[in-house]
């Protein structure tokens, strides 16, 4: 069985030219893109899976000797797709700045403390059901440069493998009512706004762990319309 | 409030290099490599290699490529792929980030010949994922070798228009299986990237 992936999914995605966002003005394609159809190369995807990730790999308050400063947070929800249907096996791999603001990056000149507890990278498979589960710190918000003021919400970047090389997903989550939505050129460059919903995780009170961490809920929703069965001879 | 359709796409950024492309520098496992080479891997192998430059023809440091292939005999590493995996260990997928000079390179072997939804056969390619700061969704685009006679009734190809087609395909050197193929992201000769 091959997937068939609808092309009008994609229109919730971002503009590849929002010159808000001024690194797109030199970055972003003149020319349209050039629709094709679908093969065998762009129907199969890369399987990566638990030899890849290694026990603990999900949780990047443990990777040092010392725990990383900040406030301790779950991450969890499903990858899925537009019909709801659980993706498994699906390689999920974060990075983030850490409580500060700061990423370990080493051009990343923000005068914010580098945690030496907390290097801000994780990954995980995901279950049977598309679940799949992070505990990490909650990132900081921090300038960026594009225009007078400019801070990014805080958001952790997420990388994410469906089942095809055309689910290839990367997006950033963001936290509840941030005050800085309204003034990011990269939250506000996807034009929906129901879509630009979808990358702002919920604030999950029934899985937050009492005298441990709070829990917020992502779901990852991959294209992946209709099932169909597909010769391949 | 979930409703079914799609997570939008967003920029890698800058700052990926320790979470995603890892060379040693940051205390972090590397789960990928810009090779796609095992011990037991069967077919040619071959290095492709170029440079990332934008809109001005500046160099790009801050990108991150990903391919996907076919092994020698044109068959995927995935179980949706009913043939059957001859290199049982070929993999297929690999993962670069540009230098600070833009360069780029990859490990791998000459893909064989996979066919298009009709059945005929597509040229010997690599697809090829773009993603880097400024970049809001990564950009799809296919490599092609310009040693191949099959290139010229390759099907994807065909729906490229003529004078663009030489973005698409990596030049062999004299004498070494190396392929080199430049990536621009817009302006003169850009990269033609497609909609799928």
């Amino acid at each position: 069985m091959t997937f068939i992936y609808p092309v009008d999914s994609n229109t919730a995605h971002p503009l590849p030219l929002s010159p808000e966002y001024k690194s797109s003005i030199k970055r972003a394609p003149n020319k349209p893109l050039i629709p094709m159809r679908h093969t065998l190369s762009e129907l199969t995807g890369p399987v990566y899976g638990h030899e890849t990730v290694r026990e603990g790999d999900n949780d990047l308050t443990t990777q040092h000797t010392g725990e990383p400063l900040g406030e301790r947070i779950i991450v969890h929800g499903h990858v899925c797709d537009e019909d709801g249907r659980g993706v498994p096996n699906s390689l999920v791999e974060i990075w983030q700045a850490n409580s500060c603001g700061r990423y370990v990056h080493v051009r990343d000149q923000h005068p914010a403390p580098l945690d030496p507890n907390f290097t801000g990278a994780g990954r995980t498979v995901s279950d049977v059901s598309g679940y799949y589960r992070f505990v990490t710190i909650k990132p900081g918000a921090y300038p960026w440069g594009n225009h007078h003021n400019a801070w990014r919400p805080a958001h952790i970047h997420l990388s994410v493998f469906g089942h095809s090389f055309v689910t290839r997903l990367v997006t950033q989550m963001y936290f509840p009512a941030d005050p800085l939505f309204p003034f990011d050129p990269i939250f506000n460059s996807v034009p929906d706004e129901k879509a630009r919903a979808r990358m702002v995780s919920s604030f999950d009170l029934e899985n937050t762990q009492p005298e441990w961490a709070l829990c917020y809920r992502f779901d990852i929703v991959l294209r992946g319309k209709n099932a169909t069965p597909m010769e391949n001879h | 409030m979930q409703d079914n359709g799609i997570t939008p796409s967003q920029t890698v950024g800058p700052f990926f290099k320790y979470g995603l492309t890892p060379t040693g520098e940051y205390a972090w496992n590397d789960a990928f490599t810009n090779s796609t080479l095992t011990p037991d891997v069967t077919g040619d192998r071959v290095r492709i290699e170029g440079r990332v430059f934008d809109g001005d023809g500046v160099a790009v440091p801050d990108v991150m490529l990903e391919i996907w292939q076919a092994d020698g005999q044109g068959r995927f590493a995935d179980p949706q792929d009913k043939r059957g995996l001859s290199n049982a260990s070929f993999r297929g997928f690999a993962r670069c980030g540009t230098d600070k000079d833009g360069n780029y390179s990859f490990e791998t072997i000459k893909p064989g010949v996979v066919p298009d939804p009709d059945g005929k056969p597509q040229a010997p390619h690599v697809l090829l994922a773009v993603f880097g700061r400024g970049m809001l969704r990564h950009l799809y685009t296919r490599i092609y070798f310009s040693d191949e006679a099959g290139n010229a009734a390759d099907p994807v190809l065909a729906v490229v228009p003529a004078d663009r087609r030489a973005t698409l395909t990596a030049v062999r050197e004299a004498g070494k299986p190396v392929y080199r193929l430049d990536l621009r992201l817009q302006g003169d000769n850009e990269t033609v990237f497609f909609d799928v």
